[in-house]
């Protein structure tokens, strides 16, 4: 009898690993499945330039299977629980599936619901959306269209959310927007984070923090949402801050499947903990996380996902044979930041090292600066739709090392490392 | 990365004066780092704080705020009255631990 791999969560990071997964194990012993409840693959970082028009829904959805390896066996069906003791997962439609080896790559959702008052019949799509579903992004570019005037706030709910630099870019992306549109002095636009800034980490928020000054955005940080009053269109916060506002564009606080946390496998946030270097489960030997479903401190995000499942792709064989894992992974991320104006950013990051100034891939030349803004940046945003449909999901060769490299980059000086003080 | 004294104590802190090391921590300390911060610790302060070090012992970080309230059972309302503002990152400072992690 055959060894049974199942693959729970057939978006970026269940795709990636089954079309790795298939070359390298040998289908004589291995069976591999992935199970996903629909059969339609969203490119989600397009949902970030759709309300803007970049994009029609249509452009972002493809069918899934097409993406799978031949060989592999694909079942359409939700997922309704795992019971990790038995080996088992349970199918909402009743059917069950027994596993040797389990990957979990459910990714993470938006849930309006853990805010009171957000998710009211009154204001839900009407004035507060999310863009991060296909629905929500259609319905705020029509919002976006109609919008006359006064304040939009731009809202993160609570940290960790996926793609976290996303809505600093919304409001970069409105700030262009309204300006083409010739009524950016009749919008006021309000970046509220329950961070102490838009950017956190010391080179970033010296290097950037110009960019909002000069967008004219306002920052509100340390802003975490008690609910929303949605009589009055207003945020109020834990220690009672007020912010009305006229349009809310909000990230929900993200939170992995509900069936983590039915089946005992996840934090407060169903989020499953894994060891941060290989991914197996801190629980089970034969579980592992990959891409936003696990609780590893780096983005989630999706080129981090495909760093970490090219180190594990090779620990998982090594697993199998029952050797110690070797290919730690260092938390490696790499983003395009959309800064408006057909202009972007690129930030590399990992674990440990913060991200730096200086060229990628390769040191002077580049041709891609470090956190600064260029056209060249957001070229290569519009080309990941490609790279990500063509080459990522298929497990293909992209040209970045999955571990960081620190050549190009220009090290922090002692003195800009130094941040504020935990009074301020 | 600098070694300070603290009640007496010499510490390793980083530069935003956060201790580095879970055992050169103890309640005369933290009792110093709140008064650095205008914090008066009463009962309700120390529950907070011995949660979080007990916390971080189990989970190798620092709890975020809602973790506090799940599973330490103080309302993150009640965190943001007991340390005014920026409730995660005072906490975590008078624990002697790290600070919640953020992102870029
Ligand atoms: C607005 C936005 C912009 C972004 N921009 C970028 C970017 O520029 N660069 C970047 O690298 N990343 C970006 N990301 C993040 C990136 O899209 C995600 O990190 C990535 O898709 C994570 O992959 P995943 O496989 O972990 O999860 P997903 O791709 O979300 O896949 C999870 C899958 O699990 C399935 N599933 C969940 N629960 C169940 C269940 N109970 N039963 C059956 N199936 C289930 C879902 O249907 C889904 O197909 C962005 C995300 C958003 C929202």
């Amino acid at each position: 009898m055959r060894k049974k791999l199942i693959v729970l969560g057939g978006g970026t990071a269940g795709t990636m690993v089954v079309n790795k997964l298939h070359k390298k194990l040998d289908s004589q012993e291995w069976s591999i499945t992935i199970v996903d409840k629909d059969n339609k693959h969203l490119y989600q970082p397009g949902l970030l330039l759709l309300p803007f028009g970049v994009y029609e829904a249509g452009e972002l959805l493809k069918e899934r299977d097409h993406f799978f390896p031949k060989g592999i066996e694909y079942i359409q069906a939700e997922i309704d629980k795992v019971d990790a003791d038995s080996n088992t997962v349970y199918l909402v439609n009743g059917k069950t599936l027994v596993y040797d080896q389990l990957v979990i790559a459910t990714g993470t959702t938006p849930h309006p619901d853990q805010t009171m008052g957000m998710d009211d019949a009154e204001i839900w799509r009407k004035s507060v959306f999310d863009f991060y579903t296909l629905p929500g992004a259609v319905a705020l570019k029509d919002a976006l269209n109609r919008f006359e005037g006064g304040r939009l706030v731009v809202h993160i709910s609570e940290m960790p959310i996926k793609c976290p630099v996303a809505p600093l870019e919304f409001a970069f992306l409105a700030d262009a927007y309204f300006t083409q549109r010739k009524m950016r002095e009749k919008v006021e636009i309000v970046y509220v984070t329950p961070l102490e800034g838009a950017f956190t980490k010391p080179v970033c928020s010296k290097q950037l923090g110009y960019m909002l000054v000069e967008r004219d955005i306002k920052l509100e940080p340390d802003f975490v949402i008690e609910h929303i009053d949605s009589q009055t269109k207003t945020m109020v916060s834990m220690d009672e801050r007020e912010i009305p506002f006229d349009l809310l564009v909000t990230v929900p606080v993200n939170m992995g499947a509900d069936f983590i946390g039915r089946s005992g496998l996840g934090n407060d946030l169903n989020y499953i903990p894994v060891n941060k270097e290989n991914f197996l489960s801190t629980k089970y030997p034969n579980i592992f996380a990959l891409g936003d479903a696990s609780d590893i401190p780096a983005s989630k995000a999706g080129s981090v996902a495909h760093f970490a499942i090219d180190m594990f792709t090779e620990n998982f064989v090594e697993h199998l044979a029952g050797r110690p894992m070797t290919h730690n992974f260092d938390g490696h991320a790499n983003c395009f930041i959309e800064s408006g104006d057909g202009k972007g950013l690129l930030i590399d990051f990992n674990y440990t090292v913060e991200p730096l100034m200086g060229m990628f891939p390769l040191p002077v030349v580049g041709p891609f600066p470090l956190l600064k803004e260029s056209r060249l940046n957001h070229m290569g945003k519009l080309a990941f739709r490609w790279i990500y449909w063509n080459l990522l999901l298929k497990g293909r060769w992209i040209p970045i090392p999955a571990l960081m490299s620190m050549a190009g980059k220009k090290q922090a000086t002692q003195k800009e490392g130094v941040g504020s003080h935990a009074s301020n | 990365m600098p070694v300070i004294e603290i009640a007496g104590k010499p510490v390793n802190v980083n530069e935003e004066g956060f201790l580095t090391s879970y055992d050169e921590w103890n309640e005369e300390i933290a009792r110093e780092l709140a008064k650095q911060i205008e914090i008066e610790m009463t009962d309700e302060h120390w529950k907070i704080i011995k949660f979080l070090r007990d916390d971080f012992k189990t989970q190798g970080e620092t709890a975020t705020s809602r973790r506090v309230q799940t599973v330490g059972g103080v309302p993150v309302k009640e965190q943001f009255v007991l340390f005014p503002k920026k409730p995660a990152k005072k906490m975590a400072y008078i624990a002697g631990l790290p600070k919640p992690k953020g992102c870029v």
